[in-house]
């Protein structure tokens, strides 16, 4: 399949019209020293049912998952999606768009982004959402690099080691100021505050925390905040599962600078990761040191309401080398998923859901507790993941459960190592009773 | 039909009545957003059975105090509203969607059809390697179809966008330098660059310097030699150009840049142009990036998700981000222990949904396609150049590929700008091509069509082209006040920076 449209006969015409002799000819501006004679060493074009069944072939590859028997979390969470999410998401008037340059003919997308930032900033409890980042780690990362430039001249970043190990590696990538990134010792599943006011100096530009943090707890975080503001840090936090703050209180509660997220909960599928969706949420003042696309509300010519995007001279195609970020393309289709998500299910329907979720893993893990020689080794509450601590190395477990199609959880070691036989558990609502009950016999038979 | 019912077929808008909707449609809803249609108790279709779960009793302090005020709307309230919405939005499947660097080309449906196949959308990315085979076995594939098409010899597939696969590729650049014993301070770049080259060279930590093109809209190997010390670490140069020309020194310029132990960014937003002509790996570039979204057909989605994988020489490979995909024995797995990778840059393996597109894509045009679909998408261009060059003024004529520019100098005459013919084309129900980019050319007019448009689509674009160049000498009000045929008229930018509401 080649999707070209033309006729011998309309090649014939244009290169008449062209006044050009031949193809070839119109790439007589290429230098022939650049010019490269071979054939592309790639199978030839094929057609459309051969290639639907060669795709198939390959993800046949992959071994077939039921979500309920999956308790995989930590950062990519399993959910239903309504059809009628994924329906209208799919409308090729919203896949098929560029970024929305002429507002005339994009106030559709326009809307639902600017509805997607108003529920966002909601959910987060904080001002202002920009039109999304790429990942929540992403979104983590130019979190990091905004207050170091809000916070002019301070570079020390200091970084809860309960934040996801995957984000905080990206933050070292990303931060060419490596040596100035400290992590927060964390006790009992928490930041240790001690070491943290011993930490926390003049040279701190923020401190970064997760919530609920990478083992699913859900920390306190009214003090750690206070202590930031009063060394006149920024305080940041970072949401993997966003879904916990339909219940859970939202950032702004805690009067966080910079809130970002992981989006993926909302209406797209896993899908080995991504296409995810960096949330990224700050105070009002502090907006012009945003990263990324944001949508604002205007007027046309007959005063009618519309939307375009907005605040542009803090990015990289007016401002160049002095831009916020270099933020183009973004993750505007998840944007538009999430929005036609977060409506659907309403203010009530995502507190119900968010509910349903701690019920299910609170529950998991009363019953994993009762286990003979399975302990928890934190009681911190949390949201939908959870800690076990076996008798035995959890790597072993889970290659025992794998046998049967269940995958109980991760295995943290490879994260922290001295946590060998510690197993992270997520239940969502595709994990109802009689899975979680799969779960616990499979995980005690595997003991 | 192009665009919504209220658009004749591309035919002479000047009939239409100036009001934004014709009495006879029915397409435009002013739509009140989720929050307006909002009522209180309305109870959402989607819940989940009902749990007494007390947050108080389990949260205490933690429990959220007051909902977030999210919309209450059932089924039918959500079905029309985005239904709705996306009516008011022009898309590729409207029409053509000529804006130049950002090839709009068709977006086959296959690849959506397979992106969608449970078998990969239910994958998590923490199930270990014997048990996504299949989405290891698809990664590496389209590693190496890309690094065939490119001349490079291995590539990362993780970067989000094309932005992002240009700051992946400066931290590389950066750490290969470090390697080296210092990391350099100046990344050159052209005039005639997209804006995210500085932006990412400058996250990384460069200076930049700006390369001045010449008149013919080239850059001169003499310029580039000037500017060559030994602290500049590389030259970030978009080839083809923002102009569709091809920078016929490159290979001169990737050698005095590699005397001086410099290294050559090509940022492959122009790849389209290039495809079974030119391997960029083969004429002096030591990494360049790709957008999936643009050259490999996937949809753009109003504003990404994209994909920027990134390839690289040899010599650069070690600096690779991490996990890499390896290949032993026909079994595949991930590998993250590279002591000189610049580390990972993306959550898991990026967007992986864009890269089985981009995959089915490639396998279904193959080699041949592939060319061809250079071909058309030169042929295409050049005819546009053909039909409008006595009507618009092109400030740097040449030898264009995929993409040409023109600006406004002879509607200037009639006070006519850039702006106003952009403006008007969306009362011809086309989408405007990329205007006032490349920034050296004033008030300019970046036209890609791509290969996917047939010669009537080309004939109707440049007939309503040439119609605004004619009403702009006799009939200037008709552009100053357009769109007159759009759900909304011309938006006030002004304010909505002014008064800052980004939310209700």
């Amino acid at each position: 399949m080649k999707y070209i449209p033309h006729t011998s006969d309309d090649i014939k015409e244009m290169l008449h019209s062209i006044g050009a002799n031949n193809i070839e000819s119109l790439f007589s501006g290429i230098p022939l020293a650049c010019k490269d004679s071979s054939v592309l060493n790639i199978p030839k074009s094929i057609n459309e049912m051969s290639l639907h069944k060669h795709i198939e072939t390959i993800a046949n590859k992959n071994a077939p998952i039921s979500p309920g028997n999956c308790f995989l979390g930590a950062g990519a969470y399993h959910h239903y999606i309504p059809a009628t999410v994924s329906e209208l998401a799919s409308r090729s008037e919203f896949l098929t768009p560029y970024t929305p340059y002429q507002p005339e003919l994009s106030q559709g997308t326009l809307q639902v982004l600017y509805e997607f930032q108003t529920m966002i900033a909601r959910l987060f409890d904080m001002d202002v959402s920009n039109a999304s980042h790429y990942s929540g780690a992403t979104a983590f990362a130019d979190a990091c690099l905004m207050a170091t430039r809000i916070n002019r001249k301070k570079t020390k970043l200091l970084i809860s080691d309960l934040i996801h190990p995957e984000y905080i590696n990206i933050l070292r990538t990303t931060y060419i100021h490596k040596d100035q990134i400290c992590l927060i010792p964390s006790k009992n599943g928490c930041i240790d505050q001690n070491a943290l006011h011993a930490l926390i100096d003049d040279s701190t530009a923020a401190i970064a925390m997760g919530y609920p943090n990478c083992f699913g707890i859900v920390e306190e975080l009214t003090n750690i905040v206070s202590l930031a503001h009063d060394k006149h840090a920024l305080a940041i936090s970072v949401t993997p599962e966003p879904l916990a703050l339909s219940i859970l209180q939202p950032p702004g509660a805690f009067d966080i600078d910079i809130a970002v997220g992981e989006g993926l909960s909302f209406g797209l599928p896993v899908n080995f990761g991504g296409p995810s969706l960096g949330l990224f949420t700050v105070k009002k003042k502090f907006v012009r040191q945003m990263p990324g696309r944001v949508c604002g509300k205007t007027v046309d010519a007959n005063n009618n309401i519309g939307y375009v995007l907005t605040l542009s001279t803090r990015e990289q195609h007016i401002r160049r080398e002095k831009a916020t970020s270099n933020i183009c393309s973004n993750q505007a289709h998840c944007a538009t998923t999430a929005a036609i998500y977060l409506a659907a299910l309403g203010k009530n329907g995502l507190i119900e859901l968010g509910k349903k979720n701690a019920f299910n893993a609170d529950y998991a893990r009363e019953k994993l507790s009762q286990v003979k020689g399975i302990s928890l080794p934190y009681t911190s509450p949390i949201f939908n993941e959870f800690i076990v601590r076996l008798p035995k190395p959890a790597d072993q477990v889970i290659a025992t459960c794998e046998k049967d199609g269940l995958y109980p959880g991760i295995a943290i070691s490879a994260w922290q190592s001295k946590y060998k036989n510690d197993l992270l558990i997520c239940c969502t609502e595709l994990n109802d009773r009689f899975d979680i009950k799969q779960l616990i016999k499979g995980i005690t038979n595997a003991l | 039909m192009p665009c919504n019912t209220n658009y004749s077929n591309h035919a002479d808008p000047s009939e239409s009545t100036s009001t934004a909707i014709d009495s006879n449609t029915i397409a435009f809803h002013d739509e009140p957003t989720v929050f307006e249609q909002s009522k209180k108790n309305r109870h959402s279709n989607y819940t989940t059975d009902n749990t007494d779960y007390d947050l108080n009793t389990h949260y205490k302090s933690l429990a959220r105090q007051l909902p977030a005020e999210l919309p209450e709307l059932c089924e039918t309230d959500i079905v029309r509203h985005y239904t709705r919405l996306s009516r008011q939005n022009y898309s590729k499947d409207l029409g053509l969607y000529p804006l130049g660097s950002c090839t709009m080309k068709h977006n086959p449906r296959l690849a959506n059809k397979v992106a969608n196949l449970n078998q990969f959308t239910q994958t998590h990315p923490y199930l270990p390697d014997h048990l996504v085979q299949g989405n290891l076995a698809l990664c590496h594939e389209l590693e190496e179809l890309l690094s065939e098409i490119s001349g490079m010899a291995n590539i990362t597939l993780w970067p989000a966008a094309g932005s992002h696969g240009e700051f992946t590729g400066m931290l590389m650049i950066r750490a290969y330098h470090l390697d080296q014993g210092s990391p350099r301070k100046t990344v050159l770049i052209p005039d005639s660059a997209h804006g995210t080259n500085p932006s990412s060279a400058a996250i990384c930590g460069y200076d930049v310097q700006t390369i001045p093109s010449n008149a013919q809209g080239l850059i001169d190997a003499d310029s580039v030699a000037k500017a060559m010390t030994k602290d500049v670490a590389a030259i970030m140069i978009t080839n083809p150009n923002t102009l569709g020309l091809f920078e016929s020194e490159f290979k001169e310029i990737a050698d005095i840049v590699h005397q001086k132990g410099g290294l050559v960014y090509l940022d492959g937003a122009n790849l389209n142009a290039l495809m079974g002509y030119v391997k960029p790996g083969h004429i002096g570039a030591d990494i360049m990036h790709f957008n999936l979204h643009k050259t490999f057909a996937t949809p753009h989605g109003g504003g990404g998700p994209g994909a920027g994988p990134v390839g690289v020489v040899e010599k650069l490979a070690p600096y690779l981000p991490t996990p890499r995909i390896i290949k032993k024995n026909n079994i595949y797995s991930r590998a993250i222990n590279f002591p000189n990778s610049i580390g990972p840059i993306n959550t898991f393996f990026g967007n992986f949904g864009v890269l089985v597109r981009a995959y089915t894509y490639i396998r279904a045009l193959g080699a041949d396609g592939l060319k061809e679909a250079t071909e058309m998408a030169v042929l295409n261009a050049n005819y546009i150049y053909a039909m409008l060059k006595n009507h618009y003024h092109c400030p740097f004529p040449g030898k264009v590929l995929h993409e040409c520019v023109f600006n406004d100098k002879y509607q200037n005459e009639h006070g006519i700008k850039t702006l106003d013919i952009a403006k008007r084309l969306i009362d011809f129900g086309f989408h405007p091509p990329t205007i006032y980019f490349p920034l050296i050319v004033s008030g300019a007019l970046m036209i890609e069509p791509t290969e996917t448009e047939n010669k009537d689509q080309l004939d109707e674009f440049c007939n309503a082209m040439i119609a605004i160049a004619t009403e702009s000498k006799h009939n200037a009000e008709l552009l100053r006040t357009a769109p007159t045929r759009s759900f909304r008229r011309r938006l006030n930018e002004v304010k909505a920076a002014k008064d800052m509401t980004l939310r209700d």
